[in-house]
């Protein structure tokens, strides 16, 4: 109602300016989006559901929340936290294929319980666990292979996040290349896509990878 | 770094597990934990004030004091706190903005005292949230003019000119600040009564003067004592030409000079009588010279260099214009209507005033501001209708919206200065924040200097580095990790310069297969660092902000790349052209087009030791300026 008067009055004024169009309108919307909170279960069901002990459980949702006090994390935020990290070079893809591996739900937005499930699976689960959870991730379309394309596009936006100032000089084939040897390792049967049980299998056998994983031992 | 960056970095670490199927080398061993992982409450002691904080709110943002190590310097011992001797109120309000990550100016602060607390904990103003940004920078722009004021009063009145300034110099000085010396004054006063002598007589010699004998009708007195008017019309004019010509040589920048307002009123004042000298006394012409005379009265806008409140009006009615502007098209349009109205109104009418639509202009005018000369009246009854529609109309139009408009259109004018304002500030703003972040980059590579990625237990590692806090060593593993991953590694601008000269000098020199994308590359690699180059940034900054240069850049890298794999299969002259073309295209950016290729360019600063962490804000005010163009023409782009 209060709005409908204001606008009234203006109404001659903007049309005049022209430049006034969304400033009386955007701020009654906003407001009533801001209230919308997000609550996530009990600490003890997070409990049941994740490997981590309730001390960890807080120690994540305190920062959680401080973040991102309406309980959930949208795309753009994901970003923006996640580029704090590589200053030098452009996270963003990286960070959207991260978002798609995280939002299990697919509802747009990242909650609580979807980061601790995420991180539980990381740091908390067996080697197997972690790799099937890469495997999520580079399958960006969820059909149960990595194509050629896929990896590409994975690779890219990891060579992305380098920038440009690196050494030795970063050239336009070099993620290409880096896909090559990928497939020629993973692919068993040569037919140009890497399946789950192709890709444990490789990452089993492969000792530097194995060895990488106790990469995740103290990460919390 | 922006907000809560050391709560995520856990999450971070563990998104890293994307690249481990992917790396051709095995990852780095992580850091060992040293300290316990259970979160710990500080008490920070601000003059007797005892704050209680949990230490990861004060580690969200590692470059600024209470979260880094220099927080160190002011641990007590003895009372096991941290122990600062400042003002606790103005505390309250930095401790929230690690709380909250927002930081607020409290409005009934001293700006200045707050921007010295500011400084002194290493958080930059730009992080102000945009709740109090506003007031912020308004009060902050206030007190710099109000100390400019100070300042620049001082200056002109007070400081002595130095010894062996010319005579240009002690001239300029004279005429601009008349209470330097008794000369100026003099000729000041003497200036402003001839002036106030050329306007009086203009206006007397309008006045009839009694007939002179042998005459009947009254003559103005201009035409009786018509040579004496000449006579002082022509000491005035030397006076003022005389005055002109001297501020015309003493002017440090004549074209300014000649620009400038007040020289084109002088111009305009002593013009008609130089045009009156030499047009012959011709009938014909006596029309338009009589024109000329008019432009006289503008010696009376002379007096503003004489009086302030002159000069404060002008400008006033020149910031107002946009609302006066308004009002006189709100007006016309009133007037337009009712004039239309009334001619068609009275048209009937035998004998009436309303000849035209632009006659009845005339009426509608005087009626609306209720003068009502009289000197046309409607006669006919829908005439009278109208016209008295018209006279209470006016009322209206003109008394009543006029404060509504001006008050109005003051709070919308105000308010659209506000969102360009803002949208301006914002991009600065986000280019001086995302400079301070690149400090990260640096301290990542200094890190590495340092031996900080080797194994702690083998003791090649500086005290510095030990010492450093768990989440540096967590970040710098993380980054370490990448490098791994994709078998590069992170450089500063430096290095990656002279990585890529050798580079390309091996390429020109080997196998020809692959030349031409190679060389592609290695053009346009060396066509950006030559633009880089063009960059002059004298402080220690400078790999800060080439860091972030780059940043920025890196959005157009994703742009140029399709552009130079369309020419691998190109001749080389070909590629030439397409870095050129390249290179105009990013030149945007920095604005200072150079040319492609090797440019030996001498006068690169040698690379100064990197600061690591940036964090007085004096520094990027330098930078702010060179900062605002880049970024705004980015967001163009």
């Amino acid at each position: 109602m209060k709005g409908k008067n204001r606008k009234q009055n203006l109404s001659d004024a903007r049309e005049v300016d022209g430049s006034y169009d969304q400033l009386t309108d955007s701020t009654e919307d906003d407001f009533e989006l801001s209230t919308v909170c997000y609550r996530p279960e009990g600490l003890d069901k997070l409990q049941e559901q994740t490997k981590f002990t309730k001390k960890e459980l807080q120690v994540l949702y305190r920062g959680f929340k401080n973040e991102c006090p309406s309980g959930v994390v949208n795309e753009e935020t994901f970003k923006l936290i996640y580029s704090q990290f590589f200053p030098q070079g452009d996270s963003s893809t990286y960070a959207h294929f991260l978002f798609e591996a995280f939002d299990t739900d697919k509802n747009g937005s990242i909650s609580f319980e979807d980061f601790v499930m995420g991180l539980s699976i990381i740091l908390r689960g067996t080697i197997n666990d972690r790799l099937n959870w890469a495997f999520n991730l580079y399958d960006l379309n969820k059909d149960g292979c990595i194509t050629k394309e896929e990896m590409m596009a994975i690779m890219k936006s990891i060579y992305d996040m380098m920038g440009k100032c690196t050494s030795p000089c970063m050239q336009d084939d070099t993620h290409r290349e880096h896909v090559e040897s990928f497939f020629q390792k993973m692919d068993r049967n040569s037919d140009g896509v890497v399946t789950i049980e192709e890709f444990i299998e490789s990452c089993q056998k492969d000792e530097n990878i194995m060895r990488s994983m106790q990469l995740f031992d103290n990460v919390i | 770094m922006a907000a809560g960056v050391a709560t995520w970095l856990p999450f971070a670490r563990a998104a890293a597990v994307g690249w481990l199927p992917l790396a051709k080398n095995s990852m780095p061993k992580p850091p060992g934990d040293k300290k316990s992982r259970h979160d710990e409450i500080l008490i920070v002691n601000v003059s007797g004030n005892r704050f209680q904080t949990w230490k990861n709110t004060l580690d969200r943002y590692p470059d600024t004091l209470l979260g880094s190590s220099e927080k160190e310097f002011f641990f007590n011992e003895e009372t096991q706190e941290y122990f600062f001797d400042r003002d606790p109120e103005m505390f309250r309000h930095i401790l929230n903005f690690y709380r909250t990550g927002k930081l607020h100016y409290p409005r009934h602060e001293c700006i200045q005292a707050f921007d010295e607390e500011l400084a002194f904990y290493g958080i930059i103003p730009e992080i102000i949230g945009d709740c109090c940004m506003e007031e912020y920078r308004d009060r902050k722009k206030e007190n710099q003019e109000r100390l400019e004021e100070d300042t620049e009063a001082e200056m002109a009145t007070e400081t002595p000119l130095p010894p062996d300034s010319t005579l240009r110099e002690r001239l300029w000085r004279a005429f601009e600040n008349p209470h330097t010396s008794t000369m100026a004054l003099v000729f000041y006063y003497v200036t402003g009564f001839f002036i106030a002598v050329s306007v009086i007589a203009n206006v007397v010699e309008t006045v009839p003067c009694r007939a002179p004998k042998g005459m009947l009708k009254d003559l103005p007195c201009g035409e009786k004592f018509s040579l004496a008017f000449f006579c002082l019309d022509t000491a005035c004019v030397m006076i003022f030409t005389f005055e002109y010509l001297m501020r015309f040589f003493a002017a440090p920048s004549r074209g300014k000079f000649m620009r400038s307002v007040m020289s084109v009123i002088d111009v305009v004042a002593i013009m008609p009588y130089y045009i009156g000298l030499v047009m012959p006394e011709n009938e014909d012409v006596s029309g338009a010279f009589v024109t000329l005379r008019v432009f006289r009265v503008f010696r009376i806008f002379k007096f503003s260099r004489h009086s302030q409140g002159l000069r404060i009006l002008g400008y006033t009615l020149k910031s107002c214009a946009s609302e006066l502007g308004f009002l006189l098209f709100s007006l016309t349009m009133a007037i337009i209507i009712f004039a239309t109205v009334m001619f068609y109104a009275e048209k009937g009418t035998k004998d009436t005033n309303f000849t035209s639509i632009p006659a009845s202009f005339w009426y509608t005018i005087v009626t609306m501001t209720t003068l009502g000369y009289g000197d046309m009246v409607p006669s006919s009854i829908a005439g009278k209708i109208f016209g008295s529609i018209c006279s209470l109309s006016g009322v209206l139009v003109i008394a009543l919206p006029v404060p509504v408009i001006v008050s109005n259109f003051s709070r919308i004018y105000h308010q659209n200065q506000r969102a360009d304002k803002r949208r301006a500030q914002l991009k600065i703003r986000l280019a001086r924040i995302r400079l301070a972040k690149s400090g990260t980059t640096n301290a990542f590579l200094q890190y590495k200097e340092h031996g900080g990625l080797q194994d702690q237990s083998s003791g090649n590692q500086a005290l510095c580095i030990r010492n450093r806090s768990t989440f540096e060593h967590q970040h710098n593993h993380l980054l370490h990790c990448l490098e791994k991953t994709t078998n590069h590694e992170f450089t500063d601008e430096h290095t990656y310069n002279e990585v890529c000269m050798a580079e390309s000098m091996d390429y020109r020199t080997s196998r020809s297969t692959s030349i031409s994308s190679q060389q592609g590359q290695s053009t346009s690699c060396c066509s950006r660092r030559a633009k880089r180059r063009a960059i002059r940034l004298a402080n220690s900054t400078v790999s800060v902000s080439r860091g972030s240069i780059q940043e920025l850049d890196t959005l157009h890298v994703q742009k140029s790349i399709p552009q130079s794999r369309s020419s691998l299969n190109a001749r080389t002259q070909d590629l030439k052209l397409n870095c050129g073309g390249d290179m105009d295209f990013t030149a945007a950016i920095i604005s200072i087009p150079t040319p492609p290729a090797n440019t030996p360019d001498d006068s690169l600063p040698p690379s100064p030791a990197i600061p690591g962490i940036l964090r007085n804000s004096q520094q990027m005010g330098d930078m702010s300026s060179q900062y605002t163009q880049e970024a705004i023409k980015i967001s163009s782009l």
